[in-house]
């Protein structure tokens, strides 16, 4: 509809981006995870839940659900791909550029969904260190 | 297979419509405005196309002036009125699910000291006649209201709009933005009182970068654009021979079997919903019936994101239209899904199908074989649970 629904044209996804839209990688739901944690709004078309499991200060597992757009369930995939195997640590240093790097650049309508991963990774770690205590 | 059900972003050209327009090119290139026979010859061809529209829209072939599109066409109808007429009255009445080309111009005209009113709809999206006749005043020199609307297909009550501003004690000018309606709803300018109609090419399997507008004789309007002026005071440049052979050819085409056009498009139409309310949690926009457009079908999936709906079929090679947020530029939903009340999380699952008369019942079917799977698969990795909204 020449309404703002030819707009879209003007989004051009990496090869990245579709690959690891049409084969998401860790998405669905985790038996016994450590921590939960959603970020996002249904009414925004925008929403994120992960999980990880943590042994130690190691992410050794996570996975996402994910309500929003293609580069939505891209960045999922591509934030808890980067941080298994990563301490707490290491896992709080991962940058919106990094993440958007390793999906070969965002169109920069789209970086608010990167910025949606990585926000919802930090609630994760967040709630986590809250939950056992503070900070080591 | 390819199924192409976007038709209401813009269609595929039609090949007699291509072999129609090639001769314009190469042989018969001359300027319309000359007196040597090159030239002749193109100025018959666009006095053949006037015909043509004009015929299929029960109007006179000088009435009918081409443009580069609908766009251009709204823009001239409502600011070459409003200008033309601002003496008597600076009141115009619209609606608040008009495409972007009317509201643009609209919000402009109010920039510049016009008073702007943008009528209600109800959930189907029809517009407010109540709310039409109380807002008309001595002051309202021009209503503009699109026949039918884009995204939900609602047929609004042109007639019916046309005759209260036909009972008005002053003239108000009358402007409709036919351009989702040409070729699917019967158009007839003087049962329905209409004094500017857009109409689009692109839409109805001609070229793109062509439209008309319809301008009832007697209509004062200014031009909007200046400059060399060749077969249209109102509207100057060279005009785009080719493309309006090409325009004439496609209402052609879709007139000479208009009926079973529209027969054909309806019958796949209703499939199509018919399939899809197979599926669970899904909302439709629009009426149903004879009140909606017999190319267009528009749903909600709730729980998933149109984006991600749209992408997976087009990886099935199925082409539709979304209304999220996500796949526009301003992120905000749909207008006019916001305008007939749905929820913003519902209107980003809104998915867009609209027909065209080539589309056959195995695209239907072909479709309906994919879509249920794509929405399952993406309920599964949502986080939102079934009934949460």
């Amino acid at each position: 509809m020449p309404t703002e629904y030819t707009e879209r044209s003007l989004l051009r996804y990496s090869q990245r981006i579709m690959e690891l839209f049409r084969n998401p990688k860790n998405v669905g739901e985790m038996e016994n995870p450590t921590v939960t944690a959603i970020e996002g709004d249904p009414t925004c078309g925008d929403m994120m839940q992960m999980s990880l499991k943590i042994e130690g200060d190691r992410i050794v597992d996570a996975k996402f659900l994910s309500f929003g757009c293609a580069a939505n369930i891209a960045t999922g995939s591509a934030v808890t791909e980067m941080v298994k195997g990563k301490t707490l640590d290491e896992a709080e240093k991962l940058s919106i550029k990094e993440i958007s790097e390793s999906l070969g650049g965002l169109p920069m309508l789209k970086m608010h969904c990167a910025v949606l991963a990585y926000k919802t990774l930090k609630k994760a770690i967040g709630e986590y260190r809250q939950r056992a205590g503070g900070y080591e | 297979m390819r199924v192409y059900l976007d038709n209401g972003t813009t269609t595929q050209v039609a090949q007699e419509v291509l072999d129609e327009m090639l001769p314009y090119f190469i042989e018969k290139f001359g300027h319309p405005i000359f007196v040597y026979s090159l030239g002749r010859e193109a100025a018959d061809a666009v006095e053949r196309a006037q015909e043509v529209i004009a015929k299929s829209i029960n109007a006179e072939r000088e009435e009918i002036i081409f443009t580069s599109g609908a766009t251009e066409a709204n823009d001239l109808a409502i600011r070459g009125i409003a200008y033309a007429n601002r003496k008597r009255g600076s009141h115009i009445i619209t609606t608040k699910i008009e495409n972007p080309s009317v509201l643009r111009v609209c919000e402009k005209l109010e920039g510049e000291g016009f008073k702007v009113d943008y009528l209600d709809v109800d959930s189907q999206g029809f517009v407010n006649l109540d709310q039409l006749e109380d807002a008309i005043d001595e002051k309202t020199i021009l209503v503009s209201v699109m026949h039918v609307n884009d995204e939900i297909g609602t047929i609004e009550p042109i007639e019916e709009i046309g005759k209260i501003l036909r009972e008005q004690k002053h003239k108000v000018y009358f402007h409709v933005n036919a351009a989702a309606s040409y070729a699917r709803v019967p158009i007839d300018v003087e049962r329905m009182n209409i004094d500017a109609l857009s109409i689009s090419a692109h839409k109805i399997h001609g070229p793109k970068g062509v439209g008309a507008l319809y301008l009832r004789e007697g209509t004062p309007v200014e031009p909007i654009s200046h400059g060399y002026i060749s077969l249209f005071p109102l509207r100057p440049g060279t005009e785009n021979v080719p493309a309006i052979v090409g325009f004439a050819k496609a209402a052609e085409l879709a007139f000479d079997a208009f009926e079973r056009h529209v027969e054909h498009m309806r019958k796949l139409r209703d499939k199509l919903m018919e399939g899809i309310e197979k599926i669970p949690h899904v909302v439709l926009h629009g009426p149903r019936g004879e009140k909606r457009s017999p190319a267009n079908v528009n749903y909600s999936f709730k729980y998933v994101e149109g984006e991600s709906v749209l992408l997976h079929l087009d990886l099935n090679g199925i082409s539709v239209a979304t209304g999220s947020a996500c796949s526009t530029r301003k992120l905000e939903p749909s207008h006019v899904l916001t305008a007939i009340g749905v929820r913003p999380e519902v209107a980003h699952g809104a998915i867009r199908f609209t027909l065209s008369r080539y589309n056959t019942s195995e695209e239907i079917d072909y479709v309906l074989g994919v879509l249920p799977r794509v929405i399952e698969n993406l309920r599964k990795i949502s986080p939102i649970k079934p009934g949460q909204f």
